[in-house]
C-alpha cells in the first residue's frame, strides 16, 4: 500500500518536473514533493504502522524515490538555467560585419627602416656608429681625403659652400677622419657612418640635392680585400635581398686603391637589360676600397686598412 | 670614349668572343662599359642605290623623281625632296618594307601623282646625330664615294651595323682615351697580342726644317714639339671608312687632312693640329705664355683675349692657335689649301686646362692634354698621321720634322712583394701567376726569389706607388677569384651610444604613438629658415644656393612639416601626424662650423580618433598633441622633470602655447599655429611641436625605482575646487604635492567644469588624491591631518574654495 503510494507520487512529480518551463516553477516541484511538508514526508511519518520487516524496504524505496525527483529537478534545472542564458544572450547579437575602431599607428620613414636594418646589421658585426656634422669644413670633406682643392674631381660647382672653408658636406666620409683623430690608433676601428649628405642635383625623380648614405670602415690588423668582399656581399645581400646577384668590379675613388665598386642585378629586368640599367642588366649600388695610405688621417697608423664606402646606395631616394 | 668593336680589331684579334663578352670582361677588369650599342639594331632594307635620271617632278617644285638602280632586276622610281639629289650619286636606298629609326616603316607612297618606292635617306634619317653629319650633308642626302656597290646593304657600309662600346673612364685611365691604350687593356684582359699599325715612312728628299724652324719658349709647358711639312696635298673628303669611325666615336668628319688629325687623335690618344703653310705668316714657329691682352680669332670665328696664363704658337709675332685647345681661323686648313703643318706636341694637363677653362673650349684634344698625353708616342703618332695625309690627300712628306724634344722619360720603377700582394688582397696566387698578369699588360718584369721589380711604360702615368701594382694585379686576376671573408682579429663591442638608443626610443615611442616620420630638406628659404625657431639665432646662407627655395640652412623643422600639410591639405588628406628627427644649424663665427643640434619636432592636424558609425569624432587639439610629447618624456624617463610654462611665441596662437621646460630650461615649445598663418598656408587647425632631442637626450635621468606591490590599503579622497579662470591647473597641482607631504602619493585631476552653473569668471576643478603609507595601514586621522594641510594650502596659495 505505502509502496505504491510512494511510486505513485515519483510518478506524479516526474511528470511535473517534465512539464516546468521556469525556474520558479521548478523550484514549486521541488517544495511540494521533496519538502518537509511535502506527501513522501508524509508517507514516512505512516511508518510505524508498519513491521519490522517492511520498515527499511519501504525507507529505501522512499529514500530512492527522493533521489529519482531531486536527479530530474537538477537535470531540468540546468536546462532550464542554459536557456535562459541563451535567450539572453540572442538578444545581445551584433553585426560582426561592421568595421571596428581604428588604432592610430605611425610608421618610420622608409630610409630610417633601412638606415636601422644596416646599423643593426653591422652592430652584430661588433661595429658602431658613428656620426658628424652635416656642414664640414673643407679639410675634412675633401682634403683630408686626397681631394686639394686643385683636383679636377672638385668642382665648386658640385657642392654647397657656405664660405671658402665650409660647405654642406657631400659625403660621410669626413666621419671617418674625425672617428681617427679621436681614436689615436688605439686597438681596431670598426665603425659606420650614416647621414645626410648634400650635393648640387636639380632635384627629380632620381636626383636629389639632399640623399642619404652610408659609409663603413674598418682598421685592424691582417685584415685585407677579401674581408672587404665578404662584407660588401654579406651588406648587399641583407638589404637588397638574397635573391638578387652581385657583382664586384674595380673601380677608381681618390681615397682607396684599389677601389670596388659593387652593382646587383637589375630588380625590374631580372638581369635582361631595361632602360632603368641601361640595358646592362645591373645596377651600381656602392664602392669602396683599401683606404689609401696617402690619406693624412692615417699617417700614423702603419697597418693594413679596410674601407668600404657604401656610397650611392640611396642615391635614388628622395633624401 | 667609344670604341669600335670592329676598328678594335685591327689591333686586337677578338676572335671568338663578341662584343658583349668583350664588354662584360673589360668591366670585370676595372674600366665600366655603359652601354653596347649596335645602331642598325631593328632596322633594314636600306641598300645603295645608284641614281640613273633626276628630273623636277611634274606637279610638285621642290620634289625630284629619280630613277634609281637598286640591284634589283628593273630600277625604281623614287620621289625625293633633298635638294641635292642629283644623276650619278651612289645613295641610301630604304626600299619597300624597310624599317628605319623610330620603327619608321617604308611603304609604296603616291606622292603629288607620281608613285614612289621607297626614300632616299639622309644620315639623320638613319638615326645619325646631326651634329656628327658632315657639313656637306647637313642639310640633304647623303652621297657615298663611287667606288660603293649597288645594291649592297648601305647600313653595314655606313658602319651602323658596328657595335660601339661606350667607356665610362676613371680619372686615372686616361691611358683608355686611345684605341691603341684599349688594345693594350683588352690585350691584357685576353693574354693576346697587340698590333701596332706600321708606319713606313716615306718622304722626300727636301727637308722639313728648310719650311719651318721651332722655337720653344716655355720649355715646361710644352717639352715636346713637332712639326712636319706635307707639300702638294688635295684637300677632299676622307675615305667613307675613316669617316664612318670618326661619326662612330662621336666626331664629326670635315676634310681628308682634319679628319685625319682626329683619326690619330682617336687612334693614339695624341691631339695634332693642322696650319695651312702658306697662311702661316712666318717660317717659325714660337711656343710661348701669351701676353696680357693678346687676342686671337680662333676656328670657331671668336676673337678671344688672352693672358699670361694661356700657352699660344706664334708664328713669331701673332698667335696662331691656343696650345692644345683651338687653333686660330688665320691658319686654318681650308678647301684651297695645299701645304700643311703638322703639328705633334706634348702640352702640359695643367696650362691646357686654364686655357680650356678660361675660354669655355673643352674638346676631345683639351681633354687628352688634361690628362697627360703619353711623351713616348708624340713623334710617332705625327709620322702616321703624315704618311696618312699623303696616302688619302695626295700629298708628299718632307724629309723630318723640324722639332724640340725636351722631355726626359723615365719609366716608373716600382718594387713589390708576392706576399705584400697577397696579403692586402687576401689571395695565394703564385709567382707565376702574378708574373704572367704584369706581362701581359707589357710591364717590364724583373723578378728575384718574390720580390717583383716593375718598370712601367710611360702609357700608364697612373701607376707610381706599390698599392697601384696591387690594384692592377687584383683586377686582372679578377675580382670574382678574391676570396670573400669576413675580418676575424680583436673582438670590439658592437653597440649604439646612450644618444642614440634614445633617438631609437623617440622614434619607436611617436610611432607608437600614431605619428608618421617625416625627412625633409636641411635647405630652405630665408624666411622659412628661421619661422618657428626655438632661438632666435641668425640662419646660415649658402654662398651660391641653386634657387631662392633652397639658399638658406635651417633653423627650425616646423616649417617643412607644415609644408607636408599644406601639401597633404591640398589633396584632401585632411588628418595627418607627422615627426621628423633632425639637424638645425646656428651660425658662429664665420670661420667656425655652424653649432649643430638634433630637433625633434610634429605637426599634428584633422582627426585625432574617428569611429564613423559609432558617431565619434575626436579633433586634434592641444592636449592630444601634449599626450604625445608626454608619452616621449616618460619614455625617456624625463617626466618629472617636465613642466609647461604659458607663452607668447611668433606665429603661434596666443593662447594655446606653451614652453616646454626642462629643469627649468626651455628646451621646446607646443601649441597650435596661429590661425592667421593657418590661413596663409592655406592648412586647417594644426598642432605643432619642436623639442631638442639633443637636451632631452643628453638630460641625466634617475634611475628607475621599482615599487613593490603595496601590502597596505590606499585611501582616496577626492575635492572639487573652485579657483579663478586664469588660475592653472598644474599650480594647484604643485601646491597640493607640496603640501600632501609624503603620504600623498597621486594627484590626478578627474574633472573640469567652466559651465553657466558657475559664478562669473570662476572655474572648478576636482582632483582625486590618493593617500598610502608602504609601512601600515593610515588610520583616518592620519589622512585628515595630511588632507586638511592641502585644502588649507590651496586656500591660502591659490584662493581656491571647496566646492559643495
Ligand atoms: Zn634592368
Amino acid at each position: 500500500m505505502m509502496q505504491e503510494r510512494l511510486l505513485e507520487l515519483q510518478e506524479e512529480a516526474l511528470q511535473k518536473v517534465a512539464a516546468a518551463s521556469e525556474l520558479k516553477e521548478l523550484n514549486e516541484v521541488r517544495v511540494a514533493y521533496l519538502g518537509k511538508k511535502g506527501p513522501i514526508t508524509e508517507v514516512l511519518r505512516g511508518m510505524g504502522k508498519l513491521s519490522a520487516e517492511e520498515r527499511p524496504k519501504i525507507g529505501a524505496l522512499a529514500n530512492d524515490v527522493r533521489e529519482a525527483i531531486a536527479t530530474k529537478i537538477e537535470e531540468k534545472q540546468k536546462a532550464l538555467e542554459t536557456a535562459a542564458v541563451n535567450a539572453k544572450l540572442a538578444t545581445e547579437t551584433i553585426d560582426v560585419t561592421l568595421p571596428g575602431r581604428p588604432v592610430n599607428k605611425g610608421n618610420l620613414h622608409p630610409l630610417t627602416r633601412v638606415v636601422e636594418e644596416i646599423e643593426d646589421l653591422f652592430i652584430g658585426m661588433g661595429y658602431t656608429v658613428a656620426e658628424g656634422p652635416e656642414v664640414e669644413s673643407d679639410y675634412y670633406n675633401f682634403e683630408a681625403l686626397n681631394l686639394p682643392k686643385s683636383h679636377p674631381a672638385r668642382d665648386m660647382q658640385d657642392s654647397f659652400y657656405i664660405t671658402d672653408e665650409i660647405l654642406m658636406r657631400t659625403h660621410t666620409s669626413p666621419v671617418q677622419a674625425r672617428t681617427m683623430e679621436k681614436h689615436k690608433g688605439q686597438g681596431p676601428v670598426k665603425i659606420i657612418c650614416p647621414g645626410k649628405v648634400y650635393r648640387r642635383d636639380n632635384d627629380d625623380a632620381t636626383h636629389s640635392h639632399q640623399f642619404q648614405q652610408i659609409e663603413g670602415l674598418v682598421i685592424d690588423e691582417n685584415i685585407s680585400m677579401s674581408d672587404l668582399k665578404g662584407t660588401l656581399d654579406v651588406f648587399a645581400k641583407k638589404v637588397f635581398g638574397q635573391d638578387r646577384e652581385i657583382r664586384l668590379r674595380p673601380s677608381f675613388f681618390p681615397f682607396t686603391e684599389p677601389s670596388v665598386e659593387v652593382d646587383i642585378s637589375c630588380k625590374i629586368c631580372g638581369g635582361k637589360g631595361c632602360s632603368v640599367c641601361k640595358q646592362t642588366g645591373w645596377i651600381e649600388v656602392l664602392g669602396g676600397g683599401i683606404v689609401r695610405t696617402s690619406l693624412k688621417w692615417l699617417a700614423s697608423i702603419p697597418r693594413n686598412i679596410l674601407d668600404s664606402h657604401l656610397e650611392s646606395a640611396w642615391n635614388g631616394l628622395p633624401c | 670614349m667609344f670604341v669600335s668593336y670592329k676598328w678594335l680589331q685591327d689591333y686586337v684579334d677578338l676572335s671568338g668572343i663578341n662584343a658583349t663578352e668583350l664588354a662584360d670582361k673589360i668591366t670585370k677588369s676595372g674600366i665600366e662599359v655603359e652601354r653596347v650599342e649596335k645602331k642598325s639594331e631593328g632596322l633594314k632594307g636600306v641598300v645603295i642605290g645608284h641614281v640613273l635620271e633626276r628630273e623636277q617632278h611634274p606637279n610638285a617644285d621642290k620634289l625630284n623623281k629619280c630613277q634609281v638602280d637598286i640591284g634589283a632586276e628593273n630600277p625604281v622610281q623614287i620621289i625625293c625632296g633633298a635638294p641635292n639629289v642629283d644623276k650619278g650619286q651612289k645613295v641610301a636606298v630604304a626600299t619597300v618594307g624597310a624599317v628605319l629609326p623610330g620603327n619608321f616603316k617604308i611603304k609604296k607612297a603616291k606622292l603629288r601623282g607620281e608613285e614612289s618606292h621607297g626614300m632616299i635617306c639622309s644620315l639623320q634619317e638613319l638615326g645619325f646625330e646631326s651634329k656628327l653629319v658632315s657639313k656637306d650633308y647637313a642639310t640633304g642626302i647623303f652621297v657615298f664615294p663611287n667606288d660603293v656597290e649597288v645594291g649592297r646593304d648601305a647600313l653595314e657600309e655606313l658602319g651602323l651595323s658596328d657595335e660601339v662600346l661606350e667607356l665610362g673612364l676613371t680619372p686615372n685611365r686616361s691611358d683608355a682615351l686611345s684605341m691603341l691604350g684599349v688594345a693594350y687593356e683588352v690585350g691584357a684582359i685576353l693574354g693576346r697580342e697587340v698590333k701596332w699599325p706600321v708606319v713606313e715612312k716615306e718622304e722626300a728628299a727636301e727637308k722639313a726644317t728648310d719650311y719651318i724652324s721651332v722655337k720653344v719658349e716655355a720649355k715646361e709647358d710644352n717639352p715636346i714639339y713637332m712639326a712636319k711639312i706635307i707639300k702638294d696635298v688635295k684637300i677632299g673628303p676622307s675615305p667613307l671608312w675613316m669617316q664612318t669611325r670618326l661619326m662612330s666615336a662621336g666626331i664629326r668628319p670635315h676634310n681628308n687632312v682634319v679628319d685625319i688629325t682626329n683619326y690619330i687623335l682617336l687612334e693614339y690618344g695624341q691631339p695634332l693640329h693642322a696650319f695651312d703653310y702658306d697662311r702661316f705668316g712666318s717660317k717659325e714657329i714660337v711656343i710661348r705664355r701669351a701676353k696680357d691682352a693678346e687676342k686671337i680669332v680662333t676656328l670657331d670665328e671668336a676673337e678671344r683675349t688672352l693672358t699670361p696664363d694661356h700657352l699660344v704658337i706664334t708664328n713669331g709675332s701673332e698667335p696662331v692657335a691656343i696650345a692644345g685647345v683651338m687653333g686660330g681661323a688665320d691658319s686654318e686648313v681650308k678647301n684651297d689649301t695645299t701645304n700643311i703643318i703638322l703639328e705633334s706636341a706634348y702640352f702640359a694637363g695643367t696650362v691646357v686646362r686654364k686655357a680650356s677653362k678660361d675660354h669655355g673650349l673643352r674638346s676631345e684634344a683639351s681633354a687628352r692634354f688634361e690628362k697627360g698625353v703619353d711623351p713616348a708616342r708624340v713623334r710617332e703618332a705625327g709620322e702616321r698621321a703624315a704618311q696618312l695625309i699623303a696616302q688619302y690627300a695626295g700629298g708628299t712628306v718632307l724629309q723630318g720634322a723640324a722639332e724640340v724634344d725636351g722631355l726626359t722619360m723615365e719609366p716608373a720603377v716600382i718594387s713589390i712583394t708576392l706576399e705584400k700582394i697577397n696579403t692586402l688582397l687576401g689571395t695565394s696566387m703564385t709567382v707565376s701567376v702574378v708574373e704572367s698578369i704584369f706581362k701581359r699588360l707589357q710591364f717590364g718584369v724583373e723578378l728575384d726569389n718574390e720580390t717583383f721589380t716593375i718598370s712601367v711604360p710611360t702609357r700608364r702615368g697612373d701607376i707610381t706607388i706599390e698599392a697601384d701594382l696591387v690594384e692592377e694585379a687584383a683586377r686582372l686576376y679578377g675580382y670574382d677569384n678574391i676570396p670573400a671573408t669576413l675580418p676575424i682579429g680583436s673582438a670590439t663591442p658592437g653597440q649604439l651610444t646612450d644618444y642614440q638608443i634614445k633617438r631609437r626610443k623617440a622614434r619607436r615611442t611617436l610611432e607608437g604613438a600614431g605619428l608618421y616620420q617625416a625627412v625633409t630638406y636641411s635647405l630652405t628659404s630665408q624666411e622659412k629658415a628661421s619661422q618657428f625657431a626655438l632661438e632666435a639665432r641668425e640662419s646660415i646662407r649658402l654662398a651660391m644656393p641653386m634657387s631662392e627655395e633652397r639658399s638658406q640652412l635651417r633653423l627650425s623643422i616646423v616649417p617643412q612639416l607644415l609644408e607636408v600639410v599644406k601639401y597633404n591639405n591640398a589633396r584632401q588628406i585632411d588628418s595627418l601626424a607627422l615627426y621628423e628627427i633632425g639637424s638645425v644649424f646656428f651660425k658662429r663665427d664665420e670661420q667656425e662650423l655652424p653649432e649643430e643640434k638634433e630637433h625633434i619636432a610634429g605637426a599634428i592636424t584633422g582627426l585625432w580618433e574617428s569611429h564613423l558609425w559609432q558617431g565619434e569624432k575626436k579633433p586634434v587639439d592641444f592636449f592630444v598633441a601634449k599626450g604625445v610629447i608626454e608619452a616621449l618624456f616618460d619614455t625617456l624617463g624625463l617626466a618629472d622633470q617636465i613642466s609647461y610654462r604659458q607663452a607668447e611665441i611668433n606665429d603661434m596662437h596666443p593662447g594655446r602655447t606653451a614652453e616646454v621646460l626642462l629643469n627649468g630650461e626651455v628646451i621646446g615649445f607646443i601649441g597650435q599655429v596661429h590661425p592667421t598663418v593657418q590661413k596663409d598656408l592655406d592648412i586647417k587647425e594644426t598642432y605643432i611641436f619642436e623639442l631638442s632631442l639633443k637636451a632631452l637626450a643628453e638630460a641625466e635621468v634617475a634611475p628607475i625605482a621599482y615599487q613593490t606591490i603595496p601590502r597596505y590599503p590606499s585611501t582616496t579622497r577626492d575635492i572639487a575646487l573652485v579657483v579663478d579662470q586664469a588660475t592653472k591647473a598644474g599650480d594647484i597641482q604643485d601646491i597640493i604635492e607640496e603640501a600632501g607631504g609624503k603620504l600623498l602619493k597621486e594627484v590626478s585631476i578627474f574633472d573640469l567644469y567652466e559651465g553657466d552653473r558657475m559664478e562669473e569668471g570662476k572655474k572648478s576643478i576636482a582632483y582625486s588624491l590618493k593617500y598610502f603609507d608602504p609601512e601600515r595601514t593610515l588610520t583616518d586621522e592620519d589622512i585628515t591631518k595630511a588632507h586638511d594641510k592641502v585644502l588649507e594650502a590651496v586656500k591660502e596659495k591659490a584662493g581656491a574654495e571647496l566646492r559643495g
